[in-house]
């Protein structure tokens, strides 16, 4: 099988090999590509619905995380969110509804995030779909610039996204409160579940290991903040992990209380 | 005993199961996949069947290779369309059927399994060099294993050259090899960069002259290096955190001159 030597591009250059195939490859590589792509559609799907529905987000004393905190006037005001807690900052226009408003947050912490940055490139770009098989693209710039150019504002995302994890980690806590009784609900569970997951994934996250002390080069003249670095870097392997389960989780639980707000499920109290 | 010694192990053995390797033989000019079958033995890798195939069948099969030991990082290649030390592949991790053996498909092609790797060493003279600060007589400065820790990992490097040959920046856009040092030399930014006595400022080198921004993080580099090094996520992400306090990052980087500002008691972040 002798392939002459063709004036191509990429792996077809002059001078390379010549080889017939785009890839030798025979294990299932397609395979992270196409799971990816499947889950994080699935995702995309369900979160642009919750966003843009509008009701169903409250079910006393559970809130969903898609619309926590609610900033919009108009909380508590449409089906399904009666008595939710809100702050009252802005009205709610068409599909900018309170969920929308908020999803900037952790939408562009996940987008900017290095974990999903590797999915996504992969996945949805083909940039490389796996490791040694082509891409279908004739140029390439990477993140030179815009927009990718602001993947570099991925810490400004992470700084916003603790604030989100403080306030989800309340909703947690309020969680337990069945109108001024302490109790605990399946949805009490899944409510702290899904602020734990939260928090894992901030803190294992490459902006976090950054800032804590990945930026000094003299640890030893920074014995507290070496000590956080090593925390955090234990945490960071996993951040693919974190990454994926606190996604489905976040899915999982604004499910759960839109089913629970809208009466087709009956949350079961444990005590 | 001569007759032994002159046996080629897996050669008249009946028990020695074959395997058909799928070789690239060829030049810069043309080349394809020559098919050849040989007998293996329980525990040998790659190298060693190719070193036999030399023997018996292809006397002049070029291969470059040295220590067998997964150290030099001289016998790069691709098996079965992956990145490779030839040293390092036992055949039973390979799945039955066919081995398809190519040489490096990023670089330019020598001879058979030989590829011309000069680019990277290219690369290597443009990688400031270690410019430490002064710090007394040699014998007053101590190193805590907390300060070369980062260093160390990257010094494992054995200059193989898989992550470069498997990075997309490269192997699929030749015209970046002129702009784009690679995940090897990122590590070698990032080794001296978090060096405490340091003094050179890598990120704008790594930034504007060497490509760092074209990565996109995908970690092929990671998945191929044999020396376990977590290139992207202990070298190129905290080089592109670097190189965001410099220039993408007003806020951090207005706060850090505040309290690095004069007449302060000199400080930290160093």
């Amino acid at each position: 099988m002798t392939v002459p030597g063709a004036q191509r591009a990429g792996i077809r250059s002059p001078g390379r090999a010549s080889i017939g195939a785009r890839t030798l490859r025979t294990d299932r590589w397609w395979a992270y590509p196409a799971v990816t792509f499947a889950v994080l559609l699935a995702f995309v799907a369900y979160a642009t619905y919750a966003a843009i529905v509008n009701r169903d987000y409250y079910a006393a004393p559970y809130i969903s995380p898609f619309y926590s905190p609610c900033l919009s006037l108009h909380c508590g005001a449409v089906p399904g969110s009666h008595g939710a807690p809100h702050l009252g900052w802005f009205g709610t226009w068409g599909i900018v509804t309170p969920a929308v408003i908020i999803l900037i947050v952790p939408l562009g912490f996940r987008l900017t995030c290095y974990y999903y940055r590797k999915a996504y490139y992969r996945s949805w770009w083909l940039s490389p779909p796996a490791c040694a098989v082509p891409e279908p693209h004739r140029r390439y710039t990477g993140e030179t610039r815009f927009p990718l150019l602001g993947q570099n504002l991925h810490r400004y995302f992470f700084y916003a996204a603790l604030v989100f994890n403080v306030i989800l980690t309340w909703d947690a806590v309020v969680a337990f409160d069945f109108g001024g009784h302490i109790g605990v609900g399946v949805g009490s569970v899944v409510l702290v579940i899904n602020a734990v997951l939260l928090w894992l994934y901030s803190l294992s996250c490459h902006a976090c290991r950054h800032a804590v002390g990945g930026r000094i080069n003299h640890f030893s003249k920074h014995p507290i903040r070496y000590r956080a670095w090593t925390f955090v870097s234990r945490l960071n392997p996993y951040h693919g992990n974190f990454a994926w389960l606190s996604l489905v989780w976040v899915a999982l639980t604004d499910l759960y209380v839109r089913l629970a707000a809208s009466g087709v499920i009956h949350d079961p109290r444990v005590f | 005993m001569m007759q032994a010694a002159m046996t080629q192990p897996g050669e008249g053995r009946p028990e020695a199961p074959a395997r058909l390797l799928r070789v690239w033989r060829g030049d810069k000019a043309a080349g394809g996949l020559t098919d050849y079958t040989v007998g293996v033995l329980g525990g040998e890798v790659v190298l060693d069947v190719l070193h036999r195939l030399q023997a018996t069948q292809a006397n002049d099969l070029a291969i470059r290779w040295n220590c067998k030991a997964g150290k030099c990082g001289s016998c790069s290649a691709e098996i079965n369309g992956r990145p490779k030390l030839l040293c390092m592949t036992r055949l039973s991790s390979l799945p039955e059927g066919p081995i398809t053996i190519t040489p490096l498909r990023t670089f330019p092609v020598i001879r058979d399994l030989v590829t011309d790797v000069k680019v990277n060493y290219d690369w290597a003279l443009h990688v400031p060099s270690f410019a430490p600060r002064e710090v007394g007589k040699p014998s007053e400065y101590r190193m805590t294993q907390a300060d070369i820790g980062r260093s160390q990992e990257f010094r494992k490097c054995i200059e193989c050259w898989l992550c470069q040959d498997v990075c997309h920046v490269i192997r699929d856009h030749e015209q970046n090899k002129s702009a784009y040092a690679g995940p090897r030399y990122f590590i070698r930014h990032a080794e001296l960069d978090m060096h405490p006595l340091d003094t050179g400022d890598r990120r704008a080198v790594l930034r504007e002259r060497q490509g760092l921004g074209l990565c996109n993080v995908t970690k092929c580099c990671t998945e191929v290096c044999p020396a376990g090094i977590k290139i992207t996520d202990n070298a190129i992400i905290p080089m592109k955190e670097r190189s965001a306090d410099q220039r993408y990052d007003p806020l951090g980087r207005g706060r850090r001159s505040w309290r690095h500002r004069e007449g302060r008691p000199p400080g930290q972040e160093s």
